[in-house]
């Protein structure tokens, strides 16, 4: 069977149509099945369409994320009170350890980023990993900067990923690897993608599972939250009750 | 003495000239010293087969054992002779025969 490629990170803006279009067909014809274009935490539910229907003409499923970097607890809260009905995908960027542990906690947050280059910004560690593990929560690591890094930058880059991909494998915190990138020039192949993960420890059947398997999985089990249907996991709504 | 196991890659370069084998091979070659160091690179066995100027295919060889550090020395690419650009894996097989046979209908 062959396994639906995704990217849940394409940094295009969706008001730069040309670019973002461009973005859409380069990633159609690369062999991505699901692509997602972050959207900004003020968005409109009428910005999704447009984005949907772009995907649709290229061949590709479309799913909306949000990327959020809340300045304190009760921000995220009140975001995810907000917003979690309305997305498919909640992204919480984390820089700083009480936001990192409570979206770690939080069920309702499905993608941890730690986009800071600096070890003591990163907070993924055994505490972080074990309540991502408890909630289900995966972590996404973009490969854009393993691509414009260069030297002792990349060394370090490379050093924590290494350390965050062994804590994801011990607690089972599905990793997640997108392409975060903006510019056409710097998208790759699915598998070229997950080549690169080989730098920071992952097996192949690992890097492969993290651009396609877990991000899929992820997916599907939001969509099925955000039906009509959806009672509780595992409960669903087969037939209503007659009314008389 | 056990034989040596090779893979043949084509490759679809992706840039806005044309540059020249040798520039080529010196940004591969690049990529995989700033990744594993000058010894790491000379373990990888690669070597030009093919340079398609026109198609902008190549078809490199390398070592089995280092495929996955080639391939991952492959997406880093990101300039080739002083110009943006991106190298992509579109088949990786034992023979040369079978490489011209899959990736043929890729371009």
């Amino acid at each position: 069977m062959n396994r639906r490629c995704v990217d849940l990170h394409l940094r295009a803006n969706p008001q730069d149509l040309q670019v973002t279009q461009r973005l859409i067909e380069r990633a159609a014809c690369f062999g991505y099945h699901t692509i997602s274009i972050p959207l900004s935490a003020q968005f409109e539910d009428n910005q999704i369409a447009p984005l949907r229907d772009a995907c649709r003409q290229a061949g590709l499923d479309f799913v909306s994320r949000v990327d959020f970097k809340p300045r304190n607890q009760e921000d995220l809260m009140r975001f995810l009170r907000k917003n979690r009905r309305r997305l498919e995908i909640i992204c919480i960027v984390c820089d700083d350890k009480e936001i990192a542990r409570q979206a770690a906690k939080d069920r309702r947050v499905d993608l941890l980023s730690f986009p800071s280059l600096d070890y003591h910004k990163r907070f993924f560690d055994r505490a972080e990993a074990e309540l991502a593990s408890a909630s289900l929560a995966a972590l996404e690591v973009d490969v854009k900067q393993l691509l414009v890094l260069e030297g002792p930058p990349r060394v370090r880059l490379l050093s924590n990923l290494r350390r965050e991909a062994a804590l994801a494998r011990e607690f089972h915190v599905p990793l997640v690897v997108s392409s975060g990138v903006s510019e056409a020039r710097l998208m790759r192949m699915p598998r070229d993608l997950a080549s690169l993960c080989y730098l920071f420890g992952l097996n192949e059947t690992e890097a492969i599972d993290a651009v396609s398997t877990n991000p899929t999985a992820l997916i599907q089990r939001n969509r099925e939250k955000l039906e009509s249907k959806f009672v509780a996991p595992g409960i669903t709504l087969i037939k209503g009750a007659d009314t008389h | 003495m056990k034989r040596v196991k090779r893979r043949y890659l084509a490759l679809q370069l992706e840039c806005e000239g044309v540059p020249s084998e040798r520039e080529f091979m010196d940004a591969i070659w690049a990529s995989v010293t700033k990744l594993y160091g000058e010894i790491g690179a000379s373990l990888t066995g690669l070597t030009l087969i093919d340079f398609d100027s026109v198609r902008k295919v190549v078809v490199i060889r390398v070592l089995l054992v280092s495929l996955p550090s080639v391939r991952a020395g492959l997406a880093a690419v990101t300039s080739v002779g002083g110009l943006e650009a991106s190298v992509h894996v579109l088949s990786v097989s034992g023979t040369l025969k079978a490489l011209f046979q899959t990736f043929t209908a890729y371009v």
